[in-house]
């Protein structure tokens, strides 16, 4: 089996960047086994088509338009994820959306998609999230945890919870 | 009667290009090349340390990660004036030149080859009339009757379920499209291939910079690759074996595929060989240094004005004082507070002030760098005419077999002056490609041969003096010229300028009011439909802006891109 977990977006332009600040925060305080594949794709397009094709399963982590409160955390997969990319509701996904029909195209395609997104509260030049967006990390975390119990991998916190 | 065709985005990724076209009895008569988003990137270096620069600035665009890391790096070390040990040149060679044909090839093949070529068209060819076609061309083994029957049959699949996918916003069936089904098909069953093909490329990257596509290995001073042939967790005999042999399966496309497929587009777009030339002084910058001072170079580069291969200026070292004194750039026309002229990157500005879409005064967020006062045009192009100029054989080779290739396929003498051109841009990228793949396969036999020699010095430590220190750091990128300005005191940065590729080409008007080279090269491009511009983007796709596929989507609240209005 072969997970990847994709966390997109520019970490220069504060919220944009959620999707990269996700998974390094993934990487730093979760113990993963070997068929997570973890990638900090930025803003990238064809360079990922090699590590995204024949995935068992892709998580992508990104910031998203979806006229929700800002901040809010939104959860969408199978069906509603082609519907994400055709009203373009995230900023790079010109290049993401790319690289998942051309493995559609050459049948490599991932068995399924998950798109784990947060609505964004800044997209000023800086390379720190907003407050209100920082302050639902832990909880964007739990999701993305929950995403890959669920997907059948065991993830485990390296770090002891605060009470 | 004049009509006005606004086309927005042109990219997405790196500063959402916008352009702007007066057509006049069916050909362009005015155009406006505007930068949608403003990169602050600068702003934020302020303070940091000068050696987190190449991380931060490798953030600045979603196409070209690592040519900003090694731009960066290059500048401090400029500005310490210090040596890069020969090992870590040789890597970042094969880093950037791995990164720059992964570039071509996807530029060519799937971000702009649709322009070109009709992929419905190419379900009315004959699999067997292709490979007869295909194997008067080139020996590649990938041009079997089998294996164009094979893609004719997946694409009729696609576009029976009226699922076009990738392909699904292209201008099927424009008056424009001229290729007969055959080379339609042939095309096509190369852009799947070249998806295949781009893979060894980026597992190059991914192999020597640790990680991709954000590379982790650089540090100012060299790279962090530590070299031992008997470990398993470092740059081993084994990893540079499976180098070499990826090295071997990109030569093969190259010259077999890609430099062929140029070859006969062109052949049949030979009306393509006038449209687009634009401004015709190249600036390129030499590039994969041979030592550890950047005073010798794999690939020559030089100023050529008005395309005047006699009179070209080389560029000779990383502290070429012609290179340096001669950028300036001016925000007369750009979204930011001007009003003391053109500058030099070292007392550049970006301070933001923003108006409307203003035809005659400021309308885009991108600077316009001249390189003594005037524009320049950066790229594959520029570099190909500087190597030519300085007699570099393989790319005389290749360019001329190029040449050739395309001639006889028209049944026509096609002159060098040909690819001052929409289609020459294309063409030179083919052959800077070829070149490139020759170099890799060069810069990996330094590498190992220097190895073998004992040395396995990757990193030189930089020591920050007291005080002010500038320096600039240059790469020819895929896209051209890009160079980095750093201005350091006691190891923090206090101001910091990047003049990327695309603000050379999509430069807004300048000091003096003359346009850039997209704007420039626009002029005269017959427009068949307005609706339709596929003409414009033939020639400004054929810069290769950043993820210039984009222009084919429809924006955030499904409108159409373009929008035509009669003046």
């Amino acid at each position: 089996m072969r997970i990847v977990v994709l966390g997109v977006g520019n970490t220069l332009l504060s919220d944009e960047g959620i999707g990269v600040r996700a998974i390094e925060q993934l990487q730093q305080d979760y113990d993963l086994p070997p068929e997570v594949v973890v990638i900090d794709g930025g803003t990238t397009g064809m360079e990922m088509l090699d590590d995204l094709s024949n995935a068992d399963h892709i998580v992508i982590i990104d910031a998203v338009r979806s006229g929700r409160p800002p901040a809010s955390i939104i959860r969408l997969a199978d069906e509603q994820v082609p519907v994400f990319f055709k009203t373009k509701l995230s900023p790079h996904q010109i290049g993401l959306s790319d690289v998942l029909a051309t493995l559609a195209f050459i049948g490599e395609q991932p068995g399924g998609v998950t798109v784990i997104g947060v609505e964004p509260v800044s997209l000023e030049t800086s390379m720190s999230l907003s407050p209100q967006v920082e302050a639902r990390l832990p909880e964007l975390m739990d999701l993305l945890v929950t995403e890959l119990h669920e997907l059948g991998v065991a993830v485990r916190s390296r770090v002891p919870k605060a009470a | 009667m004049s009509k006005r065709i606004t086309i927005d985005p042109i990219t997405r990724i790196e500063g959402h290009l916008r352009i702007d076209c007066e057509v006049n009895n069916g050909k362009v008569s005015k155009a406006w090349a505007s930068g949608q988003m403003w990169r602050g990137v600068e702003q934020i270096l302020l303070g940091h340390d000068a050696r987190d620069a190449w991380a931060i600035t490798q953030r600045i665009c979603g196409v070209c990660t690592t040519v900003h890391a090694v731009a960066s790096v290059r500048a401090v070390e400029n500005a310490l004036q210090m040596e890069v040990p020969l090992n870590a040149q040789y890597i970042r060679n094969l880093i950037i030149t791995a990164h720059a044909i992964h570039d071509h090839i996807v530029h060519f093949y799937h971000l702009s080859a649709l322009d070109w070529v009709d992929v419905v068209s190419a379900l009315k060819a004959d699999p067997g009339k292709t490979a007869q076609l295909a194997g008067g061309l080139s020996s590649w083994s990938g041009n079997s009757k089998q294996e164009f029957t094979k893609v004719k049959e997946r694409l009729s699949g696609f576009v029976g379920t009226g699922q076009l996918g990738i392909f699904t916003n292209g201008y099927w069936g424009h008056p424009a499209m001229k290729l007969p089904p055959e080379v339609n098909l042939l095309a096509v069953t190369h852009y799947l291939q070249a998806l295949e093909i781009q893979r060894y490329a980026s597992k190059i990257v991914s192999i020597l910079g640790s990680k991709s596509p954000h590379i982790q290995n650089m540090a100012v001073g060299g790279v962090s690759n530590p070299i031992a042939l008997d470990s398993q967790s470092v740059l081993t005999v084994e990893r540079l074996m499976a180098i070499k042999e990826w090295i071997d399966k990109l030569n093969d496309f190259v010259k077999n595929v890609y430099l062929v497929d140029v070859a006969a587009i062109g052949a049949f777009y030979s009306d393509w060989t006038v449209i687009g030339a634009g401004v015709m002084d190249y600036l390129s910058v030499p590039d994969l240094p041979l030592d550890t001072k950047g005073t010798k170079f794999a690939l020559p580069g030089g100023y050529l004005k008005g395309g005047d291969l006699a009179g070209i200026k080389p560029i000779t070292s990383f502290n070429d004082k012609y290179f340096r004194d001669g950028v300036q750039e001016s925000v007369k026309h750009s979204w930011y507070k001007g009003g003391k002229g053109a500058l030099h990157p070292y007392e550049g500005e970006t301070i933001p002030k923003y108006t409307d879409f203003q035809d005659d005064g400021k309308y885009s967020w991108v600077k316009s760098p001249t390189f003594y006062g005037h524009p320049a045009q950066v790229g594959p192009l520029s570099r190909v005419l500087a190597m030519a100029a300085q007699n570099h054989a393989p790319t005389l080779k290749y360019l001329t077999g190029v040449l050739d290739t395309a001639g006889s396929l028209a049944k026509t003498k096609i002159p060098l002056s040909a690819v001052h051109s929409t289609i020459g841009r294309h063409a030179a990228r083919a052959v800077s490609c070829a070149v490139q793949v020759d170099e890799l396969a060069n810069q990996w036999n330094l590498l190992v041969n220097n190895i073998a020699k004992g040395d396995t010095d990757t990193f030189n430590k930089p020591v920050f003096p007291k005080g002010e220190i500038s320096g600039v750091g240059f790469h020819e990128a895929p896209r051209g010229v890009l160079s980095h300005w750093v201005v350091i005191d006691d190891g923090k940065i206090t101001n910091y300028q990047a003049v990327v590729p695309t603000t050379w080409n999509a430069a807004p008007r300048n000091e003096g009011d003359v346009p850039g080279p997209y704007e420039a090269s626009l002029l005269n491009t017959p427009v068949a439909d307005e609706e339709r511009p596929l003409e414009v983007l033939r020639t400004v796709h054929s810069f290769d802006p950043c993820l210039a596929c984009a222009v084919h989507v429809l924006d955030a609240e499904g409108k159409p891109v373009v929008q035509v209005k009669v003046l």
